[in-house]
């Protein structure tokens, strides 16, 4: 999975039925500290993330093992949202209260 | 599948049940002369393989299972042969 | 399937149902040479890792297929090995370039 955080939402009125509902995030990843360092590219939402969420994101097959997603044409879905990462002993993220 | 040579030998005590009872080796695959080569990878072998053989790779999760014979393995890619020569025509 | 150095853990309460009880390790993907291959990333654990751990790593769905119980569920990176040890002949012992022709290996 990758460290990824959500930085918009988006609106689509044409698009695959099997998409209908669909909450579809905008998210970049990020390295262990929260820091933007990739390009952006657009998830599902299985867990009620926002904007500005640091989250785990799964990619490829495995993004349509949810019950949201089975037999849908998706590639990443937002499968956790993160409260602490640690990293070589050092506490490098913390979500905010 | 690709072709690949053998590097190295991975040990692992502590792994998945799947993993168990074959080796796993590290693999670089071949590349033509004005390729950047691909990273190595690790893969399980089916095939007696060992440092320096050059090997035929299947690097699929179905394809890999129907080798394995487990509907469920959790293995990507396995070694299911052991290459004798190839040629290339271009 | 790949290796991976465990360089510490990610806590996350809020997960998709069915990979509650899973440990979540940040990992960093590294080469032959125990080089890093790109950021980091987190992985399910299987094994009982813990940090500085060597291990291999499986991608895709069958990083899903790794897990113990429930196998339908969100997860495209797990731990299936800790590794205690690796041997690696360097490159330069082995022609990784195929020539027009016959190659012969036999």
């Amino acid at each position: 999975m990758l460290i990824a955080k959500v930085i918009g939402t988006t609106v689509a009125t044409i698009k695959d039925e099997k998409l209908a509902g669909r909450k579809l995030l905008i998210v970049r990843p990020t390295d262990e500290f929260g820091n933007p360092s990739g390009k952006p590219y657009v998830a599902i939402d299985t867990v009620d993330a926002g904007i500005g969420d640091l989250v785990l994101t799964c990619a490829g097959s495995s993004a349509r093992q949810t019950t949201l997603t089975k037999d849908t044409p998706v590639d990443a879905v937002i499968m956790a949202i993160i409260d602490t990462l640690e990293v070589e002993g050092q506490i490098t993220f913390q979500k905010a209260p | 599948m690709i072709l690949a040579k053998v590097v190295g030998t991975v040990v692992t005590t502590i792994s998945h049940p799947d993993y168990k009872n074959r080796r796993l080796l590290v693999v670089q695959p071949l590349g033509l002369e004005d390729e950047a080569p691909d990273t190595d990878f690790i893969a399980l072998d089916n095939t007696h393989a060992g440092i320096g053989d050059t090997v035929l790779i299947n690097r699929e999760g179905n394809g890999a299972r129907q080798v394995l014979q487990n509907p469920n393995a959790c293995v990507i890619s396995v070694i299911v042969g052991i290459v004798d020569s190839v040629y290339l025509e271009e | 399937m790949l290796l991976g150095i465990v360089k510490g853990n990610a806590v996350c309460t809020i997960k998709y149902p069915g990979t509650q009880g899973l440990k979540l390790l940040v990992v960093q993907p590294v080469n032959k040479y125990l080089q890093p291959l790109g950021g980091l990333q987190v992985a399910a654990d299987i094994v009982h890792a813990g940090e500085g751990d060597l291990c291999v790593m499986v991608r895709a769905r069958e990083a899903a297929l790794a897990l113990p119980d429930e196998k339908f569920v969100p997860i495209d990176l797990a731990l299936v090995g800790i590794v205690d040890e690796l041997e690696v002949k360097s490159d330069e012992f082995f022609n990784l370039t195929l020539q027009r022709g016959w190659n012969p290996y036999a």
